[in-house]
């Protein structure tokens, strides 16, 4: 295969940042629904259901949040390798 | 074995085990005492980042402080958790592409300034200060509870420890020795916890039992014999005894807000935290060990809002309405009279009835200070003028984890594992802190600004030096806490959040934001954060004065925001960054070539 062309190279990398951009967009803001949102700003109108015996607003405040944030990350791990290697940057 | 014999002989054995890790892996290179070679493997990296993580503070006080605040107390969970997710998002693999081996040589090689570079070694170097003084005093407390040894012997033994494994492993020390410090510290919390949880509620998982109905040995007296669930009676108790309920919150939702966000930010800002990501072999390494290291932290950070509502049931249950001395009606639990000679908890008589009334208030002005004799029931006697509430009953919020092993009727070996648990936490924070102020001096302000020449071996022996005297100052400020240390918590996390972080992102994320636009902003940052927290804190400033009712612990968060407003409105405004520091951003970018993290 040739070299690619300086210009080739830098749309390859424009695109690259371009859709990880869009998917912090995505991550970060499932992040501060389920923290910001359903734990603070939302929570007293949530604590009105239940979940077990848990008031939703409550729960998510001290379990659903930290639970959602460590599957976030993973997600993220995923994604990310999956385009690095897509990308043709990912490390040898 | 009594629970003495156990706790020296588990405490003996866990400081024995981290000697040998030490002499083990000792570093032999700046790289190895810097980043530990940067060949850690992502899962142990993250297993290590979660016991420098968490502290005496994490192990401790946060189950008490969430158990007396409630759903307020979340503003800690959701503050100290989230952050990671910044981290592995928006920083960690950036700066582990970028290299080197600290937060300021990111900060003065991408702003190509020193200014940039001293501001950012001198917050590295407050902010740990801050934190390891209460480490040190915490690992004195541990002491002077388990094993009735002065506090001042106990900060002086763990000064002795982390000075052996820190001063001669540096990074590659400190981080196998928390990855044993990690198992020990989770299984010593998890423990006691299983067995409250079994206790209260028959489920034996505490992240499920504090959802469930109330149930067993301890759970079954309380509901009476009716089906309730225990948030829900916890709440009935809260609402008959006069304090604010449980499952929601006291403080106006602007304040959790911007707590929450404060403490986020920080996390992600914190050097210790940062530095441990330049550890890692590769920037696909440094992504999933923040998902370890979260996925670690998690186990804990879930299961102590579920030991703050089962203390709290168990501690109005037993002991409200009950008698002091045995005679007629509910007596108070064994456990009480113990954690009362320890001067923890402390009871007012005000009725003269007998029993304890627990309610809403202090019982009285300021610690409790005892006299000799003892009341007519027995009972320590209380010095303190008394309040003109109906409240008896004060108790120190740390107990609430201390004693649960107790409360459940754990077996001694069990009360043992606790002791060397909170120490490893502490010790695990205290380290990985003295190594940042350690490389803060040697590297970035020697070689990187004072001695360019330096020789590796001078530079590595400057480290180990800085390490040593950096260890003996912890000390002293563990020895003599300084009477604010509580207060400048909020320092720290304020001072991370408003200086490194919007810095930092600023660098990856924006390739027009130049040397003029980031001190600047940083400068902003800190000043009002700064003049924030010490005017509230030290000046007298009233809480009813509070901008928007936002307290100092949540101030950090509008110093961010100010950072990042004046750091891109500069930056507009003054020439862009050289062209190679352009270059540097795009490199930084995308993961392909990143070796070790280099010197220079």
């Amino acid at each position: 295969m040739a070299e690619r062309s300086e210009v080739d190279e830098r749309a390859a990398r424009d695109s690259y940042w371009k859709t990880n951009l869009r998917y912090l967009a995505v991550l970060l803001s499932i992040w501060f629904v389920v923290s910001y949102g359903c734990g603070i700003l939302f929570a007293d109108a949530l604590n009105q259901l239940r979940f077990f015996g848990f008031p939703l607003g409550f729960w998510f405040a001290q379990q659903g949040a930290i639970y959602v944030f460590v599957v976030l990350i993973f997600v993220y791990v995923k994604l990310m390798n999956r385009l690095d290697a897509r990308h043709g940057v990912d490390e040898r | 074995m009594d629970v003495q014999t156990w706790t020296f002989a588990l405490v003996i054995a866990s400081f024995a085990l981290y000697v040998g890790i030490a002499v083990w892996s000792r570093a032999g290179s700046t790289k190895d005492f810097y980043v530990a070679g940067g060949g850690v493997s992502p899962l142990a990296n993250g297993m290590a980042t979660a016991a420098d993580w968490m502290s005496a503070a994490s192990f401790i006080s946060m189950a008490g402080l969430i158990s007396f605040s409630g759903y307020d107390g979340s503003v800690y969970l959701m503050g100290w958790t989230g952050g990671y997710v910044l981290l592995a998002l928006l920083l960690a693999p950036y700066l582990r592409k970028f290299g080197k081996f600290t937060v300021p040589d990111f900060v003065g090689d991408r702003y190509y300034s020193q200014t940039a570079r001293l501001v950012a070694v001198v917050c590295a170097i407050f902010v740990s200060f801050t934190y390891v003084a209460g480490q040190m005093r915490g690992v004195g407390v541990v002491f002077s509870r388990f094993l009735e040894v002065d506090i001042e012997i106990g900060v002086l033994i763990g000064m002795a420890i982390v000075l052996f494994y820190a001063v001669l492993g540096g990074m590659k020390g400190i981080t196998y020795t928390q990855v044993a410090q990690y198992v020990i510290l989770i299984f010593a919390f998890m423990l006691p916890a299983i067995f409250i949880s079994v206790m209260l509620t028959n489920v034996p998982i505490p992240q499920l039992g504090f959802g469930s109905m109330l149930g067993g040995e301890l759970g079954a007296p309380l509901a009476g014999g009716d089906a309730v669930y225990l948030l829900d009676k916890l709440d009935q108790l809260h609402r008959e005894l006069g304090f604010a309920a449980y499952t929601s919150g006291a403080k106006p939702m602007i304040d959790v807000f911007c707590i929450t966000m404060a403490l986020m930010v920080g996390t992600a800002g914190l050097p210790h935290v940062i530095i441990r990501f330049y550890t890692v072999p590769k920037v696909k390494d440094a992504r999933i060990s923040a998902g370890w290291a979260l996925l670690f932290i998690a186990i804990l950070y879930t299961t102590a809002p579920a030991v703050a509502a089962f203390a709290r049931t168990n501690l109005i249950g037993s002991v409200n309405e009950a008698s002091y001395a045995s005679g007629s009606g509910a007596t108070v639990p064994p456990w009480f009279q113990t954690w009362e000679n320890t001067g923890l908890i402390a009871w007012l008589d005000k009725n003269g009835d007998g029993r304890i009334q627990y309610r809403a208030g202090s019982p009285f002005d300021g610690k409790p200070t005892f006299a000799e004799a003892r009341g007519p029931v027995g009972q320590r006697m209380v010095g303190n003028a008394p309040t003109d509430n109906g409240n008896e009953l004060y108790i120190d919020r740390d107990i609430m984890v201390l004693a649960n092993p107790e409360i459940a009727n754990l077996p001694a070996w069990i009360i043992a594992l606790v002791a060397a648990g909170a120490l490893a936490a502490a010790l695990s924070t205290a380290a990985g802190l003295l190594l940042v102020v350690s490389t803060a001096i040697s590297h970035d302000l020697l070689k990187r600004t004072l001695m360019p020449d330096i020789s590796e071996k001078k530079e590595l022996l400057a480290a180990r030096l800085a390490a040593s005297a950096a260890v003996i100052v912890a000390g002293y400020f563990g020895i003599n806490p300084p009477g604010f240390v509580a207060q400048v918590v909020a320092f720290a996390f304020g001072l991370a959040a408003s200086s490194f972080f919007p810095a930092i992102i600023l660098g990856i994320f924006v390739k027009r934001a130049n040397r003029e636009g980031v001190v600047a902003g940083m400068l902003v940052g800190i000043g009002f954060t700064m003049g924030y927290i010490v005017y509230f804190k030290f000046l007298g400033g009233a809480p009813s004065d509070y901008l928007f009712g936002i307290s100092p612990e949540g101030i950090g968060t509008v110093g961010m925001l100010m950072n990042f407003a004046v750091a891109g409105i500069v930056s507009r405004l003054t020439p862009p960054p050289p062209v190679e520091i352009q270059k540097l951003v795009e490199e930084i970018r995308v993961p392909r070539g990143a070796g070790g993290p280099t010197a220079h």
